[in-house]
Protein backbone atom coordinates (compact mmCIF):
# COMPACT_ATOMS: atom_id res chain seq x y z
CA UNK A 1 0.00 0.00 0.00
CA UNK A 2 1.18 3.41 -0.76
CA UNK A 3 1.28 6.41 1.06
CA UNK A 4 -0.94 9.44 -0.53
CA UNK A 5 -0.45 12.23 2.43
CA UNK A 6 2.32 12.13 4.64
CA UNK A 7 2.25 15.15 7.75
CA UNK A 8 5.41 15.35 9.91
CA UNK A 9 5.74 17.34 12.91
CA UNK A 10 3.03 19.86 11.86
CA UNK A 11 3.15 23.21 13.68
CA UNK A 12 -0.07 25.58 13.30
CA UNK A 13 -0.48 29.03 14.93
CA UNK A 14 -3.36 31.16 14.71
CA UNK A 15 -1.42 34.65 15.11
CA UNK A 16 0.71 33.92 18.29
CA UNK A 17 -1.43 30.90 19.91
CA UNK A 18 0.27 27.72 18.94
CA UNK A 19 -2.50 25.14 18.05
CA UNK A 20 -1.23 21.85 16.54
CA UNK A 21 2.08 20.98 18.64
CA UNK A 22 4.26 19.00 16.18
CA UNK A 23 1.39 16.39 14.23
CA UNK A 24 2.70 13.66 12.60
CA UNK A 25 0.38 11.03 10.85
CA UNK A 26 0.18 9.70 7.16
CA UNK A 27 -2.69 7.99 4.73
CA UNK A 28 -2.76 5.82 2.73
CA UNK A 29 -3.77 5.39 -1.12
CA UNK A 30 -7.56 4.26 -1.09
CA UNK A 31 -8.14 4.28 2.81
CA UNK A 32 -10.64 5.82 4.81
CA UNK A 33 -8.65 7.30 7.26
CA UNK A 34 -10.57 9.54 10.55
CA UNK A 35 -8.96 11.73 12.76
CA UNK A 36 -10.93 11.63 16.65
CA UNK A 37 -10.91 13.94 19.34
CA UNK A 38 -12.55 16.73 21.17
CA UNK A 39 -13.57 20.51 20.79
CA UNK A 40 -11.08 22.16 20.39
CA UNK A 41 -7.91 19.45 20.24
CA UNK A 42 -6.72 20.37 16.49
CA UNK A 43 -8.92 18.79 14.18
CA UNK A 44 -10.28 21.43 11.77
CA UNK A 45 -6.79 23.05 12.14
CA UNK A 46 -5.13 20.45 10.34
CA UNK A 47 -7.42 20.16 7.57
CA UNK A 48 -6.75 23.59 7.50
CA UNK A 49 -3.00 23.57 7.44
CA UNK A 50 -2.87 20.40 5.04
CA UNK A 51 -4.78 22.94 2.67
CA UNK A 52 -2.16 26.22 3.73
CA UNK A 53 -5.65 28.23 4.99
CA UNK A 54 -3.74 28.55 8.42
CA UNK A 55 0.17 29.68 9.27
CA UNK A 56 2.10 26.05 9.66
CA UNK A 57 5.66 24.77 9.46
CA UNK A 58 6.71 20.90 9.43
CA UNK A 59 6.28 18.88 6.27
CA UNK A 60 3.23 18.11 4.20
CA UNK A 61 3.53 15.71 1.94
CA UNK A 62 0.94 14.50 -0.79
CA UNK A 63 1.69 11.64 -3.46
CA UNK A 64 5.40 12.32 -2.60
CA UNK A 65 5.09 16.18 -3.05
CA UNK A 66 5.54 18.73 -0.72
CA UNK A 67 2.51 21.21 -0.35
CA UNK A 68 4.22 23.81 2.13
CA UNK A 69 4.25 27.48 0.49
CA UNK A 70 1.67 26.91 -1.86
CA UNK A 71 -1.73 28.25 -2.21
CA UNK A 72 -4.93 27.16 -1.65
CA UNK A 73 -6.16 27.00 -5.23
CA UNK A 74 -3.03 25.45 -6.30
CA UNK A 75 -3.25 22.36 -3.61
CA UNK A 76 -6.72 22.16 -4.36
CA UNK A 77 -5.80 21.31 -8.51
CA UNK A 78 -3.20 18.63 -7.24
CA UNK A 79 -7.13 16.78 -6.73
CA UNK A 80 -7.33 17.40 -2.76
CA UNK A 81 -10.96 18.47 -2.14
CA UNK A 82 -11.77 20.02 1.19
CA UNK A 83 -15.77 20.09 2.58
CA UNK A 84 -15.18 22.71 5.03
CA UNK A 85 -16.73 22.93 8.42
CA UNK A 86 -20.12 24.55 8.23
CA UNK A 87 -20.03 23.36 4.19
CA UNK A 88 -19.00 26.12 2.40
CA UNK A 89 -22.28 26.22 0.40
CA UNK A 90 -22.39 29.36 -2.54
CA UNK A 91 -25.89 29.81 -0.99
CA UNK A 92 -26.88 32.27 -3.58
CA UNK A 93 -26.42 30.29 -6.41
CA UNK A 94 -28.04 26.96 -8.00
CA UNK A 95 -27.71 23.83 -6.81
CA UNK A 96 -26.54 23.15 -10.27
CA UNK A 97 -24.36 26.14 -10.37
CA UNK A 98 -22.42 24.53 -7.07
CA UNK A 99 -22.00 21.63 -8.79
CA UNK A 100 -20.27 23.04 -11.98
CA UNK A 101 -17.86 25.25 -9.25
CA UNK A 102 -16.61 21.78 -7.83
CA UNK A 103 -15.21 21.36 -11.47
CA UNK A 104 -14.55 24.88 -12.64
CA UNK A 105 -10.47 23.77 -12.62
CA UNK A 106 -11.22 20.76 -14.78
CA UNK A 107 -11.00 21.51 -18.85
CA UNK A 108 -13.31 18.47 -20.08
CA UNK A 109 -16.81 19.81 -20.54
CA UNK A 110 -18.52 16.55 -21.19
CA UNK A 111 -17.03 14.76 -18.56
CA UNK A 112 -17.79 17.58 -16.24
CA UNK A 113 -21.70 16.85 -17.85
CA UNK A 114 -21.46 13.54 -17.14
CA UNK A 115 -20.10 13.78 -13.46
CA UNK A 116 -23.18 16.04 -12.43
CA UNK A 117 -25.57 13.61 -13.85
CA UNK A 118 -23.49 10.92 -11.67
CA UNK A 119 -23.79 13.30 -8.83
CA UNK A 120 -27.25 13.66 -9.27
CA UNK A 121 -27.98 9.41 -9.52
CA UNK A 122 -25.90 9.54 -5.99
CA UNK A 123 -27.91 12.76 -4.58
CA UNK A 124 -31.15 12.32 -5.99
CA UNK A 125 -32.66 15.36 -3.84
CA UNK A 126 -29.94 17.17 -5.55
CA UNK A 127 -31.74 16.73 -8.85
CA UNK A 128 -34.99 17.58 -7.77
CA UNK A 129 -33.46 20.97 -6.39
CA UNK A 130 -31.12 21.55 -9.14
CA UNK A 131 -32.52 24.91 -10.03
CA UNK A 132 -33.10 26.24 -6.67
CA UNK A 133 -31.09 28.64 -4.61
CA UNK A 134 -28.54 26.68 -2.51
CA UNK A 135 -29.26 28.70 0.31
CA UNK A 136 -32.66 27.51 0.46
CA UNK A 137 -31.61 23.50 1.64
CA UNK A 138 -31.71 21.69 4.64
CA UNK A 139 -28.55 21.20 6.08
CA UNK A 140 -28.61 17.31 5.36
CA UNK A 141 -29.36 18.50 1.44
CA UNK A 142 -26.69 20.83 1.81
CA UNK A 143 -24.22 18.32 3.31
CA UNK A 144 -24.83 16.36 0.33
CA UNK A 145 -24.29 19.17 -1.93
CA UNK A 146 -21.23 20.20 -0.58
CA UNK A 147 -19.92 16.49 -0.57
CA UNK A 148 -21.13 15.92 -4.49
CA UNK A 149 -19.26 19.60 -5.07
CA UNK A 150 -16.00 18.11 -3.82
CA UNK A 151 -16.61 14.79 -6.08
CA UNK A 152 -16.79 16.91 -8.86
CA UNK A 153 -13.00 17.70 -8.53
CA UNK A 154 -12.48 13.88 -9.23
CA UNK A 155 -10.43 14.14 -6.91
CA UNK A 156 -7.94 11.94 -5.19
CA UNK A 157 -8.11 12.83 -1.76
CA UNK A 158 -11.45 14.06 -0.30
CA UNK A 159 -11.23 16.35 3.32
CA UNK A 160 -14.42 16.11 5.31
CA UNK A 161 -14.71 18.49 8.55
CA UNK A 162 -17.19 17.60 10.92
CA UNK A 163 -19.66 16.01 8.06
CA UNK A 164 -22.15 15.00 10.61
CA UNK A 165 -21.98 18.05 12.57
CA UNK A 166 -25.74 19.97 12.92
CA UNK A 167 -27.85 17.02 11.32
CA UNK A 168 -30.43 13.74 12.27
CA UNK A 169 -28.80 10.68 12.94
CA UNK A 170 -30.55 9.35 10.33
CA UNK A 171 -29.44 11.59 8.08
CA UNK A 172 -25.85 11.19 8.84
CA UNK A 173 -26.25 7.42 8.53
CA UNK A 174 -27.51 7.92 5.07
CA UNK A 175 -24.31 10.28 4.44
CA UNK A 176 -21.60 7.97 5.58
CA UNK A 177 -23.44 5.44 3.82
CA UNK A 178 -22.79 7.10 0.61
CA UNK A 179 -19.17 8.16 2.03
CA UNK A 180 -17.98 4.36 2.12
CA UNK A 181 -20.00 3.77 -1.00
CA UNK A 182 -17.57 6.46 -2.86
CA UNK A 183 -14.27 5.21 -1.00
CA UNK A 184 -14.82 1.82 -2.38
CA UNK A 185 -16.42 2.56 -5.85
CA UNK A 186 -14.88 5.81 -7.03
CA UNK A 187 -11.35 4.82 -5.24
CA UNK A 188 -11.26 8.31 -3.55
CA UNK A 189 -9.29 8.18 -0.19
CA UNK A 190 -11.06 10.34 2.69
CA UNK A 191 -9.62 11.84 5.54
CA UNK A 192 -12.80 12.77 7.59
CA UNK A 193 -12.63 14.36 11.26
CA UNK A 194 -15.25 14.15 13.54
CA UNK A 195 -16.99 14.25 16.68
CA UNK A 196 -18.94 11.51 16.54
CA UNK A 197 -16.20 8.97 17.18
CA UNK A 198 -18.59 6.37 16.86
CA UNK A 199 -20.17 6.28 14.01
CA UNK A 200 -16.46 7.21 12.57
CA UNK A 201 -15.07 3.90 13.62
CA UNK A 202 -17.72 2.07 11.79
CA UNK A 203 -16.97 3.68 8.39
CA UNK A 204 -13.06 3.94 8.86
CA UNK A 205 -10.44 1.44 8.32
CA UNK A 206 -7.58 3.69 10.27
CA UNK A 207 -7.86 6.09 13.02
CA UNK A 208 -6.53 8.92 14.83
CA UNK A 209 -6.88 10.55 17.97
CA UNK A 210 -5.70 13.85 18.78
CA UNK A 211 -5.70 15.87 21.91
CA UNK A 212 -4.42 19.52 22.19
CA UNK A 213 -2.61 19.41 19.18
CA UNK A 214 -1.25 16.27 19.31
CA UNK A 215 -2.00 12.41 18.51
CA UNK A 216 -2.42 10.49 20.97
CA UNK A 217 -3.59 7.15 19.27
CA UNK A 218 -3.23 5.42 16.30
CA UNK A 219 -4.43 1.96 14.91
CA UNK A 220 -7.02 -0.15 13.05
CA UNK A 221 -10.40 1.66 13.47
CA UNK A 222 -11.71 -1.47 14.95
CA UNK A 223 -8.65 -2.01 17.45
CA UNK A 224 -9.89 1.61 18.44
CA UNK A 225 -13.39 0.92 18.97
CA UNK A 226 -13.44 -2.53 20.73
CA UNK A 227 -10.70 -0.97 23.29
CA UNK A 228 -12.76 0.32 25.96
CA UNK A 229 -9.64 2.21 27.91
CA UNK A 230 -9.50 4.55 24.96
CA UNK A 231 -13.13 4.82 24.30
CA UNK A 232 -13.59 6.18 27.66
CA UNK A 233 -10.76 8.42 28.36
CA UNK A 234 -10.69 9.72 24.70
CA UNK A 235 -13.52 9.20 23.29
CA UNK A 236 -16.43 9.91 25.56
CA UNK A 237 -18.78 6.85 24.67
CA UNK B 1 -48.54 64.87 -20.60
CA UNK B 2 -45.31 65.36 -23.62
CA UNK B 3 -43.81 67.21 -20.91
CA UNK B 4 -44.26 64.09 -18.95
CA UNK B 5 -43.31 61.19 -21.14
CA UNK B 6 -40.25 63.61 -22.24
CA UNK B 7 -38.76 63.83 -18.44
CA UNK B 8 -38.86 60.50 -18.18
CA UNK B 9 -37.20 59.80 -21.20
CA UNK B 10 -34.54 62.10 -20.60
CA UNK B 11 -34.29 60.51 -17.43
CA UNK B 12 -34.05 57.12 -18.38
CA UNK B 13 -31.23 58.67 -20.88
CA UNK B 14 -29.41 60.13 -17.67
CA UNK B 15 -30.77 57.15 -15.97
CA UNK B 16 -28.24 54.43 -18.07
CA UNK B 17 -25.17 56.35 -17.39
CA UNK B 18 -25.71 56.45 -13.57
CA UNK B 19 -26.70 52.80 -13.66
CA UNK B 20 -23.20 52.09 -15.35
CA UNK B 21 -21.69 54.30 -13.09
CA UNK B 22 -23.63 52.51 -9.89
CA UNK B 23 -22.72 49.01 -11.80
CA UNK B 24 -18.82 49.79 -11.92
CA UNK B 25 -19.07 50.75 -7.70
CA UNK B 26 -21.29 47.52 -7.34
CA UNK B 27 -18.75 45.11 -8.62
CA UNK B 28 -15.96 46.85 -6.56
CA UNK B 29 -18.05 46.34 -3.41
CA UNK B 30 -18.97 43.02 -4.00
CA UNK B 31 -15.00 42.39 -4.36
CA UNK B 32 -13.65 43.99 -2.00
CA UNK B 33 -16.17 45.26 0.44
CA UNK B 34 -15.45 49.32 0.34
CA UNK B 35 -17.09 52.13 -2.09
CA UNK B 36 -14.74 53.07 -4.96
CA UNK B 37 -14.66 57.04 -4.39
CA UNK B 38 -12.81 57.33 -7.38
CA UNK B 39 -14.71 55.46 -9.98
CA UNK B 40 -15.56 58.63 -11.53
CA UNK B 41 -12.58 60.10 -11.71
CA UNK B 42 -10.97 56.77 -13.23
CA UNK B 43 -14.18 57.27 -15.79
CA UNK B 44 -13.15 61.08 -16.58
CA UNK B 45 -9.19 60.11 -17.10
CA UNK B 46 -10.37 57.47 -19.43
CA UNK B 47 -12.58 59.91 -21.56
CA UNK B 48 -10.31 61.94 -21.44
CA UNK B 49 -7.69 59.05 -23.34
CA UNK B 50 -10.56 58.85 -25.91
CA UNK B 51 -10.73 62.44 -26.39
CA UNK B 52 -7.01 62.62 -26.93
CA UNK B 53 -6.95 59.71 -29.26
CA UNK B 54 -9.49 61.81 -31.26
CA UNK B 55 -7.49 64.87 -31.34
CA UNK B 56 -4.75 62.56 -32.62
CA UNK B 57 -7.21 61.75 -35.67
CA UNK B 58 -8.24 58.34 -34.43
CA UNK B 59 -11.87 57.61 -35.31
CA UNK B 60 -14.49 57.82 -32.47
CA UNK B 61 -15.39 54.12 -32.11
CA UNK B 62 -11.45 53.06 -32.70
CA UNK B 63 -10.85 54.90 -29.94
CA UNK B 64 -13.94 54.20 -27.79
CA UNK B 65 -12.46 50.62 -28.21
CA UNK B 66 -9.01 51.32 -27.51
CA UNK B 67 -10.08 53.18 -24.24
CA UNK B 68 -12.00 50.31 -23.00
CA UNK B 69 -9.01 48.70 -23.43
CA UNK B 70 -6.90 51.18 -21.73
CA UNK B 71 -9.12 51.45 -18.82
CA UNK B 72 -9.39 47.69 -18.27
CA UNK B 73 -5.88 47.41 -18.09
CA UNK B 74 -5.49 50.63 -16.26
CA UNK B 75 -7.71 49.11 -13.44
CA UNK B 76 -5.89 46.06 -13.04
CA UNK B 77 -3.02 47.72 -12.25
CA UNK B 78 -4.72 49.78 -10.11
CA UNK B 79 -5.67 46.94 -8.03
CA UNK B 80 -2.20 45.44 -8.21
CA UNK B 81 -0.42 47.97 -6.93
CA UNK B 82 -2.33 49.84 -4.77
CA UNK B 83 -5.60 48.34 -3.41
CA UNK B 84 -4.11 44.19 -3.37
CA UNK B 85 -1.44 45.31 -0.47
CA UNK B 86 -4.10 47.48 1.19
CA UNK B 87 -6.89 43.75 1.54
CA UNK B 88 -6.33 43.12 5.20
CA UNK B 89 -6.17 46.49 5.98
CA UNK B 90 -8.70 48.36 8.19
CA UNK B 91 -11.60 50.34 6.23
CA UNK B 92 -10.10 53.63 6.99
CA UNK B 93 -6.74 52.68 5.49
CA UNK B 94 -8.64 51.66 2.27
CA UNK B 95 -11.11 54.78 2.39
CA UNK B 96 -7.69 57.00 2.25
CA UNK B 97 -6.32 54.98 -0.49
CA UNK B 98 -9.27 56.15 -2.43
CA UNK B 99 -9.16 59.43 -1.69
CA UNK B 100 -5.37 59.61 -2.45
CA UNK B 101 -6.48 58.06 -6.18
CA UNK B 102 -9.53 60.65 -6.69
CA UNK B 103 -6.73 63.55 -5.64
CA UNK B 104 -3.58 62.02 -8.00
CA UNK B 105 -5.84 61.54 -11.01
CA UNK B 106 -7.93 64.34 -10.73
CA UNK B 107 -4.68 66.82 -10.62
CA UNK B 108 -2.88 64.58 -13.04
CA UNK B 109 -5.70 65.33 -15.83
CA UNK B 110 -5.69 68.66 -15.29
CA UNK B 111 -2.11 68.85 -15.27
CA UNK B 112 -1.94 67.14 -18.33
CA UNK B 113 -5.24 69.23 -20.24
CA UNK B 114 -6.04 71.53 -17.79
CA UNK B 115 -9.00 72.59 -16.68
CA UNK B 116 -10.90 74.37 -19.26
CA UNK B 117 -14.56 72.70 -20.68
CA UNK B 118 -13.77 71.05 -23.93
CA UNK B 119 -16.10 69.83 -26.31
CA UNK B 120 -16.82 66.30 -26.68
CA UNK B 121 -18.15 64.59 -29.77
CA UNK B 122 -21.14 62.28 -29.96
CA UNK B 123 -21.23 59.55 -32.84
CA UNK B 124 -25.15 59.71 -32.85
CA UNK B 125 -25.65 63.32 -33.85
CA UNK B 126 -28.54 65.46 -31.57
CA UNK B 127 -30.79 65.45 -33.62
CA UNK B 128 -34.60 64.21 -33.03
CA UNK B 129 -34.54 60.77 -32.54
CA UNK B 130 -36.88 59.21 -35.26
CA UNK B 131 -38.19 62.60 -36.17
CA UNK B 132 -39.83 62.96 -32.94
CA UNK B 133 -39.11 66.05 -30.34
CA UNK B 134 -39.18 63.68 -27.11
CA UNK B 135 -35.77 62.08 -27.02
CA UNK B 136 -32.28 63.31 -29.24
CA UNK B 137 -30.54 60.47 -31.02
CA UNK B 138 -27.58 60.92 -28.35
CA UNK B 139 -29.62 60.42 -25.75
CA UNK B 140 -31.10 57.25 -27.51
CA UNK B 141 -27.81 55.97 -28.71
CA UNK B 142 -27.28 56.54 -23.93
CA UNK B 143 -29.94 53.99 -23.66
CA UNK B 144 -28.78 51.72 -26.75
CA UNK B 145 -25.34 51.38 -25.45
CA UNK B 146 -25.97 50.53 -21.86
CA UNK B 147 -28.59 48.17 -22.91
CA UNK B 148 -26.47 45.87 -25.06
CA UNK B 149 -23.80 46.45 -22.37
CA UNK B 150 -26.10 45.09 -19.19
CA UNK B 151 -26.85 42.55 -22.06
CA UNK B 152 -23.51 41.40 -22.02
CA UNK B 153 -22.88 41.24 -18.43
CA UNK B 154 -25.51 39.14 -17.77
CA UNK B 155 -24.41 36.62 -20.30
CA UNK B 156 -20.94 36.70 -19.60
CA UNK B 157 -22.24 36.28 -15.81
CA UNK B 158 -24.30 33.80 -16.14
CA UNK B 159 -23.33 31.80 -18.91
CA UNK B 160 -19.13 31.73 -18.69
CA UNK B 161 -17.40 29.57 -16.79
CA UNK B 162 -14.70 32.66 -16.02
CA UNK B 163 -18.20 34.73 -14.97
CA UNK B 164 -19.28 31.83 -12.60
CA UNK B 165 -15.92 31.93 -10.72
CA UNK B 166 -16.29 35.59 -10.52
CA UNK B 167 -19.32 35.61 -8.87
CA UNK B 168 -17.96 32.24 -6.42
CA UNK B 169 -15.15 34.54 -5.48
CA UNK B 170 -17.49 37.02 -4.32
CA UNK B 171 -19.46 35.26 -2.64
CA UNK B 172 -17.84 33.08 -0.66
CA UNK B 173 -14.28 33.06 -1.13
CA UNK B 174 -12.86 30.77 1.01
CA UNK B 175 -15.03 27.91 -1.10
CA UNK B 176 -13.99 29.69 -4.22
CA UNK B 177 -10.51 29.12 -3.25
CA UNK B 178 -11.02 25.48 -2.12
CA UNK B 179 -12.80 24.52 -5.36
CA UNK B 180 -9.46 26.14 -6.84
CA UNK B 181 -10.34 29.62 -7.86
CA UNK B 182 -7.69 32.62 -7.66
CA UNK B 183 -9.70 34.42 -6.07
CA UNK B 184 -7.04 37.59 -6.28
CA UNK B 185 -7.10 37.50 -9.87
CA UNK B 186 -10.73 37.27 -9.85
CA UNK B 187 -10.77 40.61 -7.93
CA UNK B 188 -8.52 42.36 -10.22
CA UNK B 189 -10.72 41.34 -13.26
CA UNK B 190 -13.24 42.85 -11.20
CA UNK B 191 -11.21 45.67 -10.72
CA UNK B 192 -10.52 45.59 -14.64
CA UNK B 193 -14.38 45.12 -15.70
CA UNK B 194 -15.82 47.92 -13.17
CA UNK B 195 -13.39 50.39 -14.93
CA UNK B 196 -14.25 49.94 -18.65
CA UNK B 197 -18.16 50.12 -17.72
CA UNK B 198 -17.08 53.21 -15.93
CA UNK B 199 -15.30 54.67 -19.07
CA UNK B 200 -18.21 53.72 -21.33
CA UNK B 201 -20.13 55.78 -18.59
CA UNK B 202 -17.75 59.03 -19.16
CA UNK B 203 -17.74 58.88 -22.92
CA UNK B 204 -21.46 58.61 -23.32
CA UNK B 205 -21.83 61.81 -20.70
CA UNK B 206 -19.50 63.97 -21.82
CA UNK B 207 -21.14 65.57 -24.71
CA UNK B 208 -23.61 66.18 -22.35
CA UNK B 209 -21.62 67.69 -19.24
CA UNK B 210 -18.29 68.71 -21.47
CA UNK B 211 -15.34 67.25 -20.93
CA UNK B 212 -13.37 68.52 -18.00
CA UNK B 213 -11.52 67.01 -15.07
CA UNK B 214 -14.64 67.78 -12.39
CA UNK B 215 -17.26 66.38 -14.97
CA UNK B 216 -18.13 62.81 -13.40
CA UNK B 217 -18.14 64.30 -9.62
CA UNK B 218 -22.33 64.76 -9.81
CA UNK B 219 -22.28 61.36 -12.07
CA UNK B 220 -20.89 59.70 -9.03
CA UNK B 221 -22.98 60.44 -6.69
CA UNK B 222 -25.90 60.22 -8.68
CA UNK B 223 -24.27 56.56 -9.26
CA UNK B 224 -23.86 56.09 -5.32
CA UNK B 225 -27.51 56.74 -5.24
CA UNK B 226 -28.72 54.46 -7.35
CA UNK B 227 -26.42 51.57 -5.47
CA UNK B 228 -27.72 52.60 -2.20
CA UNK B 229 -31.13 52.70 -3.74
CA UNK B 230 -31.09 49.09 -5.23
CA UNK B 231 -28.89 47.38 -3.04
CA UNK B 232 -25.40 47.56 -2.50
CA UNK B 233 -24.87 43.24 -3.27
CA UNK B 234 -27.04 43.22 -6.07
CA UNK B 235 -26.10 44.22 -9.53
CA UNK B 236 -29.51 43.99 -11.18
CA UNK B 237 -30.39 46.37 -8.29
CA UNK B 238 -28.04 48.40 -9.07
CA UNK B 239 -29.04 48.92 -12.55
CA UNK B 240 -32.64 49.62 -11.70
CA UNK B 241 -31.67 52.42 -8.96
CA UNK B 242 -29.64 54.24 -12.31
CA UNK B 243 -32.48 54.29 -14.42
CA UNK B 244 -35.17 55.20 -11.34
CA UNK B 245 -32.98 57.59 -9.84
CA UNK B 246 -32.49 59.49 -13.70
CA UNK B 247 -36.05 59.46 -14.35
CA UNK B 248 -36.71 60.85 -10.18
CA UNK B 249 -34.00 63.66 -10.78
CA UNK B 250 -35.74 64.51 -13.75
CA UNK B 251 -39.09 64.82 -12.82
CA UNK B 252 -37.97 66.58 -9.20
CA UNK B 253 -36.35 68.69 -11.20
CA UNK B 254 -39.66 69.64 -13.34
CA UNK B 255 -42.52 69.57 -10.96
CA UNK B 256 -41.39 70.36 -7.28
CA UNK B 257 -41.33 74.10 -7.57
CA UNK B 258 -38.08 75.70 -6.44
CA UNK B 259 -35.87 72.63 -7.26
CA UNK B 260 -35.05 73.17 -10.67
CA UNK B 261 -31.38 72.56 -12.08
CA UNK B 262 -29.89 74.02 -8.99
CA UNK B 263 -31.11 71.90 -5.99
CA UNK B 264 -30.66 68.91 -7.94
CA UNK B 265 -27.88 67.24 -6.29
CA UNK B 266 -29.57 67.65 -3.10
CA UNK B 267 -32.14 65.23 -4.03
CA UNK B 268 -29.76 62.48 -4.96
CA UNK B 269 -27.88 62.76 -0.94
CA UNK B 270 -31.76 62.93 0.15
CA UNK B 271 -32.46 59.79 -1.58
CA UNK B 272 -29.41 58.15 -0.22
CA UNK B 273 -30.53 59.66 3.71
CA UNK B 274 -33.70 57.81 3.20
CA UNK B 275 -33.13 54.74 1.71
CA UNK B 276 -30.34 54.10 3.92
CA UNK B 277 -32.92 54.70 6.88
CA UNK B 278 -36.01 53.08 5.71
CA UNK B 279 -34.46 50.11 3.98
CA UNK B 280 -31.29 49.85 4.34
CA UNK B 281 -30.10 46.71 2.03
CA UNK B 282 -31.61 48.63 -0.73
CA UNK B 283 -34.53 47.71 -3.20
CA UNK B 284 -32.87 44.18 -3.94
CA UNK B 285 -30.49 43.66 -1.49
CA UNK B 286 -30.03 40.67 0.59
CA UNK B 287 -30.03 40.87 4.43
CA UNK B 288 -27.34 38.93 5.15
CA UNK B 289 -29.56 36.25 7.48
CA UNK B 290 -27.02 33.01 8.74
CA UNK B 291 -28.46 30.18 10.55
CA UNK B 292 -27.07 29.39 13.75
Amino acid sequence: MTTLLNVKDLRAYYGQVQALHGLSFSLNEGSLTTLLGANGAGKTTTLRAICNMVRSTGGIEFDGKPLNNRSTESIVRFGIAHVPQGRGTFTTMTVEENLQLGAITRKDSAGIVADIERMYAHFPVLKQRHTQQAGTLSGGEQQMLAVARALMLRPRLMLLDEPSFGLAPLVVRDLFGILGKINREDKVSILVVEQNAQLALELADQAYVIETGRIVMSGKAKDIANNEEIRKSYLGY
Amino acid sequence: MELFTNQVLAGIATGAIYACMALAVVMIYQAIDHLNFAQGEMAMFSTFISWQLMQWGVSYWAAFLITLAFSFVAGIAIERILFKPLAKAPVLTNVAGFIALFAIINSSAGLIWDFTIKQYPTPFGSAPFLGSQLISTHQAGMIGVTVLLLLGLYFFFQYTRIGLAMRAAASVPESARLVGINTSWMIALGWGMATAIGSIAGMLIAPVVFLEPNMMGGVLIYGFAAAVLGGLSSPFGAVVGGFLVGIFENLAGTYIPGVGNELKLPIALALIISVLVVKPAGLFGRHIVKRV
